[in-house]
């Protein structure tokens, strides 16, 4: 539309095709209403599309968290919220509970950030603060990558490769060291087999560093190099740049990386399955224990799950995952509030 | 996950939508006999050029594909019973035979070494046999040189029809299994660790010292893993192969019903953990060239895929008992009653 007007003038042609000869001068100075009265039609047309895009996601929501419950309602029927607390999955008595998978979901997670959140920040700090300008980058692409590995090849090198060095050289010298201890000898039993707790939560903090050491990046990054520099001139160590200045500015930004992570990890299919040993049991709390996740169990049983009560309590157990991941993220929410809200009473 | 499974399912469904309405035929269901059917639809393809398009999704999501219409045939590894069938409307025959073997992997012990029966092997899998010098297994075993070490037992982590095979097997030759764990495609397990599908089973027995598992024949030639010889109903122990597969499924009586689990069957050559595998189609075809399609299908495996069949490590079905099945195949009928015709 601006090829329509004269060339010195296109800068303000864009503004509206319908600008005509008169008005060129006056839009040298344009009253702010001109400037948005470009087709109104068309400007609604948007904002309808837009809205139909964001109702839409809110629609599918709400119809996955209809279909679960519709789905899952024999089992709640059934069960209420005891299902929660029972640690029974037996197909065959069509008799299920979703202790176990969920006790599994939630510690593996658990250990995974665990270990993701500290190793990510290292990794975060060390490209953005103490890295030689040559490695930023191809560290930095390395790390990428590792998050494009598909998840099964993350499962089967858990499986083939990283539990026997785990069983090896981590598990049986554990064991030999806390036996007869109480509560760490229970803790490092079972069998030397190297999949369980454990191995899952391991395998899964490397899927999710990569998410987690991005994110982090990215935000130390956008600090400021003002504020930085002004600590770095008062006398401040590099630990204490990164505390005092960096982490604080970049607070929503990290917290919000941890939380991708933690959803990652919950939601983490495939390769749990290879690794965690697909177990429902209670009786050891063990680490090295083959136990269940969620996931797991669903994507192990629901092919082959009979209409009914087995199938329902699968439906049942992703309802669950459904709720655990919505607080996960009203906590997160809830937490960055927080610290907004502190903002001004701590500087 | 849930939802994109949901969306897999939606997917699953449009496309076998799709192709219904084009010139094809569309089954669904077990996973065992997947690749030898993908084999048979493309010889048949060949041969004939009507397309068969099966997808391997599980037994369980088979029976249900067929019970909601979506799909020509379902293809399930645990028969459906008599009165369930009834119920559906539908029609089951066996297509092949496939066996469920031990496979353990003990330092010293070669492929065949190693004599096992239900109920040491089902006080394995109950916990209750936890050593390999255990006085049961040494007492099978007098002269082997088993080790004093803890069983590793592993066992398949999703549903599937060789669970069911085995677990069947199991609730019959020892009445603890019965009465704490029963059979079905997946169970309470009461011990071991669980691998995905047979690969991941085999893989763990593969890389575990000390371990026992169980897989279907094919993986056991074609990784060479060491099995274990079974005692049958009748006392003897065997080694499992075609002949050993076959024995059993010739002692079923085919005649009354197709509902037949060929495990711990009778004869003294029997393999004791056998399976066939199964298709369902509705007895009343609202679309009778469908079921014409899908029955010249099958008719031309059982007459010349017995070949591919044995390629791949399955076991055809006996002659006696294809035509059983042939003469069955009248009851498939289109909605104003007269026999489909496919011949």
């Amino acid at each position: 539309m601006s090829s329509t007007l004269p060339a010195n003038e296109a800068p303000f042609g864009l503004s509206g095709s319908s600008a005509g000869k008169g008005q060129q001068r006056s839009m040298i100075n344009p009253p702010p209403v001109q400037s948005v009265r470009m087709g109104p039609l068309a400007d609604r047309l948007f904002g309808w599309a837009a809205k139909a895009a964001a109702l839409l996601t809110l629609g599918l929501l709400i119809g996955i968290l209809l279909s679960l419950i519709v789905g899952a309602w024999p089992a709640i029927h059934k069960y209420g919220l005891g299902f929660l607390t029972r640690s029974v999955w037996d197909p065959v008595q069509d008799d299920y509970g979703g202790l176990v998978m969920i006790y599994g979901t939630l510690a593996t997670s658990f250990i995974a950030l665990l270990i993701a959140v500290p190793v990510s920040f290292g990794i975060a700090l060390f490209l953005t603060e103490l890295s030689p300008a040559w490695l930023k980058r191809p560290l930095g692409t390395a790390i990428e990558l590792l998050a494009a590995v598909p998840s099964i090849v993350y499962g089967m090198w858990g499986l083939l490769v990283f539990g026997p060095i785990l069983a090896t050289y981590v598990q049986q010298p554990l064991q030999s060291l806390f036996s007869g201890v109480p509560v760490l000898g229970a803790l490092v039993s079972g069998p030397p087999v190297g999949i369980g707790i454990l191995s899952a939560g391991i395998i899964l903090a490397i899927m999710i560093i990569p998410f987690i050491a991005s994110v982090m990046r990215d935000v130390f990054e956008v600090t400021p190099p003002l504020l930085k520099e002004s600590a770095y001139g008062l006398g401040s160590t590099t630990w204490e740049v990164v505390f005092k200045v960096v982490l604080p500015y970049t607070k929503a930004g990290v917290i919000g990386g941890i939380m991708l992570g933690l959803g990652r990890a919950l939601g983490e299919t495939m390769a749990v399955t290879f690794v965690i040993g697909n177990m429902n049991q209670f009786n050891s709390l063990s680490l090295f224990e083959a136990a269940n996740s969620i996931t797991s169990a669903l994507a192990n049983e629901f092919a082959e799950a009979a209409g009914g009560l087995h199938q329902a309590a699968l439906i049942y157990l992703g309802l669950v995952l459904f709720f655990i991941t919505f607080v996960v993220l009203s906590l997160s929410k809830i937490l960055l509030a927080r610290l907004q809200k502190n903002e001004g009473a701590k500087s | 996950m849930t939802m994109s499974f949901k969306m897999a399912l939606i997917g699953l469904a449009g496309f076998a939508a799709v192709s219904a309405g084009a010139q094809e035929v569309t089954g669904a269901g077990a996973s065992f006999p997947a690749p030898l059917y993908a084999k048979w639809a493309s010889d048949f393809n060949k041969a004939t050029g009507v397309k068969i398009n099966y997808q391997s999704v599980g037994s369980g999501a088979g029976i249900k594909q067929i019970q909601a219409k979506t799909v020509d045939f379902g293809a399930s590894d645990a028969p459906l019973k008599d009165d369930e069938l009834a119920k559906s409307g539908l029609l089951q025959f066996p297509t092949v035979i496939g066996g469920v073997i031990p496979v353990v992997n003990v330092k010293g012990i070669a492929p065949g070494q190693l004599k096992l029966n239900g109920q040491v092997l089902g006080d394995i899998y109950l916990g209750k046999i936890t050593k390999w010098n255990d006085a049961a297994i040494k007492a099978l075993n007098p002269t082997l040189a088993l080790p004093d070490a803890a069983i590793a037992p592993v066992r398949r982590a999703d549903g599937s029809g060789t669970s069911f095979i085995f677990t069947n097997y199991l609730s019959k030759v020892n009445a603890e299994w019965k009465a704490k764990v029963g059979e079905g495609t997946a169970v309470n397990w009461p011990t071991g660790a669980g691998g995905k599908g047979n690969e991941g089973v085999a893989a763990f027995v593969g890389r575990l010292p000390n371990s026992i598992g169980y897989v279907e024949y094919a993986y056991v030639k074609q990784n060479k893993m060491t099995y274990a010889q079974m005692q049958n109903a009748a006392g003897s122990f065997v080694s499992p192969d075609d002949t050993a597969f076959k024995a059993a499924a010739a002692g079923a009586d085919w005649a009354k019903s197709f509902y037949q689990i060929l495990t711990n069957q009778p004869g003294k050559d029997s393999w004791p953990i056998t399976g066939a595998t199964f298709i369902l189609m509705h007895k009343s075809q609202d679309k009778p060239a469908q079921a014409a399609a899908t029955l010249k299908f099958f008719e031309w495996a059982y007459k010349s895929g017995d070949k591919t069949a044995e390629d791949l490590d399955y076991v055809p079905m006996p002659g006696a008992v294809k035509s059983a099945i042939e003469k069955a195949w009248g009851d498939i009928k289109d909605t104003s009653g007269k026999a489909v015709a496919y011949k």
